[in-house]
């Protein structure tokens, strides 16, 4: 009965009204919040089991503050890359996610180089001590998810040289660059965090 | 009216056919690896269900132990087989029954089963959306939990029996193998199963919230939105931020186990000798786990809720008494979730001073959820009341949840709890206040949803003695545990022998009373299993809005087909609260139907909104714009 009265309604008119985000990208982004409040879960047991004292002083491998620079320039390349998609300047976009995934892959080795530096200190990831264990724990960890940052990196790479990322094509990159600055920052917030709670 | 929409939407039907060629799916993409978003939600229905009966047994058998501690249970063997030695439960495997009923009801029944049903379900009926964001990892999301329940069901017939160390696992109990049997591969499964059951979750949770936030339809604003839907959206955003947090948890427990870490075992002699694990703390991992144990809860609780406010606002015919402080109760619940956990860690020698912080932040919970127990009962009243089955276990829940309630007044007092802790009074609490109150919930939304869901109605007769028998079942069995409690019996124990005073032979009566109740209650289960699953293919047809609701899912078809709308989506207007209005010829305004088309029961600033209806007409082709591939 009052139903009928739905079709007396006009629909000339039709403003054009975004409805919300792409739906990609904001599960990304909640993806972004559950991996943070993971690691903030591991930061803040770092600080509850520091905070009862039987802990050992230890120095940071110092190839992580190299590893760190690698991957914020590897961070710098990722924004060129979606830079140079949106201009169509698709040379310089697969030069710069070449370079990207290098110094993604680069960071990696870095990072394994810095447990064999551990080891060398006779820092074990069981069996030494608890604050070395936390080290293996975050680098690893991180490291882990570096990995599944290189295989997103490598099928948006795939897709640039297939020609299938352009200025009307862009959610792929999009996405992939999201993600990989996020893994930057939370690699950079990891040692910062350690750098100052040794 | 209700054949005239069908026939509209029929008409619609074929225009729609035609534009995207929907092939109809073969039997496995249809119904086992459906990416449809109702299809989902039956399988997360049934597998609850399933879990439900394999969860309550358990309960059972250890209340056959409580209750009646010099039974003959000889007659078991056929089913526990070892278990039983000399006609007496084996201790180990009493443990291993607490810790795989609190396991399962906690995760798979009450998590998985209720969020996860309904979520998927009403979601997209509700909001006005063809399918969750993402069909495939709504549909990877229930895969991965059928994997962790395939696991952790085979953990149940280990040699060694499953997880034993209470649904909590603290270590070092449960990091040591050579603790107890249960530690040792029953853990590990229960670690590999839970660590799946949480992918599901956030899989879950991921898609709900992009759900809601993205798909509504055109004037579906955030305050139109049906309460159940801002309650699946709250435990989204809880289960998002908690369960990884449990996850990192798991994970350092895993390492603990297997790789020889000591993130959680400093000090630890067995047989007078010193495992070479030091510098770990126990204690942290129960901050962790609580982390996210405590919004777990809420997780658990909020559907329910959620859909209690709607099953009352529709039979009571009246609109739900405070709509926004039911939403700013259920915001001020979830952010208390996160900053109260430490008020179940009371007794772990913490600092008293932060004891009565977390028992402050833990009381101020009262208030958010008395606000909603006054909103339920202020909807209720004089509310020209409709009894059916889903309406008495709403009503139901109501109850449990204010008696279940006030006891955590008295044991979120950190002095209080000194007394209280890890006794039948604390196990009395939780049953009412989040497991039975979910369960009804639960039972609520199957009753009032299983016309939209299989098109047929549950027998209403089944359905009212199912309530009284549950609902005087689960008094008879968990108020008397409040004295028990007080008396000073501990839970999880075995056997009670050697308690002061006698007390295990005054309280004997009690206990054996509870666990009468108890399999009474049990049993009046199979009347609502009988009538689930004889509903499902015999009972009487449904008619399109049976209950006279005004959400959206009841504007779809009887047998809602994949899309949802054989059409266009409706349009939202209006709340969907609009029950018994002053000069409406219905006492029902469905949520689709403009103010301008019910001039007589407008009130004077929804005559002002008439002129934006026309802009939401407007939207419709930007809606359409989202699901053209």
């Amino acid at each position: 009965m009052i139903q009928e009265h739905l079709k007396d309604i006009d629909l000339s008119e039709q403003p054009v009204k975004p409805m919300a985000m792409n739906p990609q990208k904001f599960m990304l982004w909640l993806g972004i919040a559950s991996i943070t409040m993971m690691f903030a879960g591991w930061t803040s047991g770092y600080l509850v089991q520091k905070a009862e004292g039987k802990w050992h002083e230890f120095e940071l491998p110092s190839i992580l503050m190299y590893s760190t620079a690698v991957l914020l320039v590897s961070s710098v390349f990722m924004h060129t890359a979606l830079l140079a998609a949106k201009k169509d300047n698709f040379s310089l976009l697969k030069i710069a996610i070449s370079i990207t995934f290098v110094f993604g892959v680069a960071f990696l080795v870095m990072q394994v180089y810095g447990f064999s530096d551990l080891i060398a200190h006779k820092l074990y990831f069981a069996g030494s001590d608890v604050a070395a264990s936390w080290i293996y724990v975050f680098v690893g960890l991180h490291g882990l998810h570096v990995v599944s940052g290189l295989i997103v990196l490598l099928v948006s790479l795939v897709s640039a040289f297939k020609h299938s990322i352009h200025a009307n094509k862009l959610n792929r990159i999009q996405l992939c660059a999201t993600y990989w600055h996020f893994l930057d920052l939370l690699w950079l917030y990891l040692f910062i965090f350690l750098y100052f709670n040794r | 009216m209700a054949t005239a929409t069908l026939h509209a939407n029929e008409a619609h039907a074929h225009g729609h056919d035609h534009e995207h060629e929907h092939h109809e799916p073969g039997f496995i993409r249809k119904y086992i690896f459906s990416e449809d978003h109702k299809t989902i939600a039956k399988q997360y229905l049934i597998t609850g269900i399933i879990w439900a009966f394999f969860g309550g047994a358990l309960s059972i058998i250890f209340r056959l132990q409580l209750g009646f501690p010099d039974l003959n249970l000889d007659w078991l063997k056929p089913v526990l087989g070892e278990w039983i030695v000399e006609g007496k439960l084996e201790k180990e495997f009493y443990l291993a029954l607490v810790t795989m009923h609190g396991t399962i009801m906690v995760f798979f029944v009450l998590t998985a089963g209720l969020s996860g049903t309904f979520s998927n379900f009403l979601i997209p009926l509700q909001i006005g959306a063809r399918d969750m964001a993402s069909g495939f990892l709504n549909m990877l999301s229930y895969w991965f939990f059928f994997l962790s329940s395939v696991i952790m069901f085979t953990s149940l017939f280990l040699e060694t029996g499953p997880a034993s160390g209470g649904w909590v696992i603290y270590p070092p109990l449960s990091a040591l193998p050579q603790a107890m049997p249960g530690s040792g591969l029953g853990m590990t499964m229960w670690l590999m199963s839970m660590t799946f059951f949480i992918v599901s979750s956030l899989l879950g949770g991921i898609n709900y919230i992009c759900t809601v936030i993205n798909l509504r339809t055109r004037g579906m604003s955030f305050t139109k939105l049906p309460l159940t839907i801002w309650a699946f959206f709250f435990t989204a955003v809880l289960g998002l931020l908690s369960f990884p947090v449990l996850l990192s948890a798991a994970l350092l427990l895993i390492f603990d186990r297997s790789f020889g870490t000591s993130f959680y075992l400093s000090e630890i002699y067995i047989g007078g000798e010193a495992l070479p694990n030091v510098g770990g703390s126990a204690i942290l991992y129960q901050h962790l786990f609580w982390f996210l144990g405590h919004p777990e809860v809420y997780i658990v609780l909020l559907p329910a809720l959620g859909i209690t406010s709607e099953v009352i606002a529709t039979n009571a015919r009246k609109p739900i008494f405070g709509y926004r402080a039911m939403i700013g109760s259920m915001m001020g619940i979830t952010v208390l979730a996160f900053i109260v956990w430490a008020h179940h860690m009371f007794v772990t020698g913490m600092n008293p001073f932060l004891g009565s912080v977390f028992m402050l932040l833990t009381l101020i919970i009262a208030v958010p959820s008395a606000v909603k127990a006054f909103n339920y009962i202020t909807t209720l009243w004089k509310g020209n009341i409709i009894f059916t089955p889903g309406m008495l276990f709403s009503i139901g829940l109501v109850s449990l949840f204010i008696s279940g309630g006030v006891t955590g007044i008295i044991l979120g007092n950190s002095a209080l709890d000194i007394n209280l802790h890890d006794t039948y009074f604390v196990v009395a609490h939780f049953h009412l206040v989040m497991g039975a109150a979910s369960f009804f919930g639960l039972l609520a939304g199957v009753y009032h949803w299983f016309p939209k869901m299989f098109g047929r109605m549950m027998n209403k007769t089944l359905g009212y003695i199912h309530f009284w028998l549950t609902f005087a079942g689960v008094y008879s069995v968990f108020f008397p545990m409040h004295y028990i409690g007080i008396a000073g019996f501990p839970r999880r124990y075995y056997s009670f022998t050697a308690l002061a005073n006698n007390a295990q032979d005054s309280f004997a009566d009690l206990n054996a009373f509870i666990s009468i109740a108890a399999i009474i209650t049990f049993s009046a289960q199979a009347i609502f299993a009988f009538n689930f699953f004889y509903s499902i293919f015999k009972g009487k047809k449904a008619t399109q809005n049976p209950w006279n609701s005004t959400t959206l899912e009841w504007t779809t078809p009887v047998i809602v087909g994949h899309g949802n709308w054989p059409g266009e989506i409706p349009a939202v207007y209006r709340w969907p609260y609009d029950y018994s209005k002053p000069g409406a010829a219905v006492d029902f305004i469905p949520q689709n139907v403009p103010f301008s088309a019910t001039p007589e029961s407008n009130l004077p600033e929804e005559t002002e909104e008439i002129e934006n209806e026309k802009e939401i007409d407007g939207l419709l082709d930007t809606q359409n714009s989202v699901y053209s591939h």
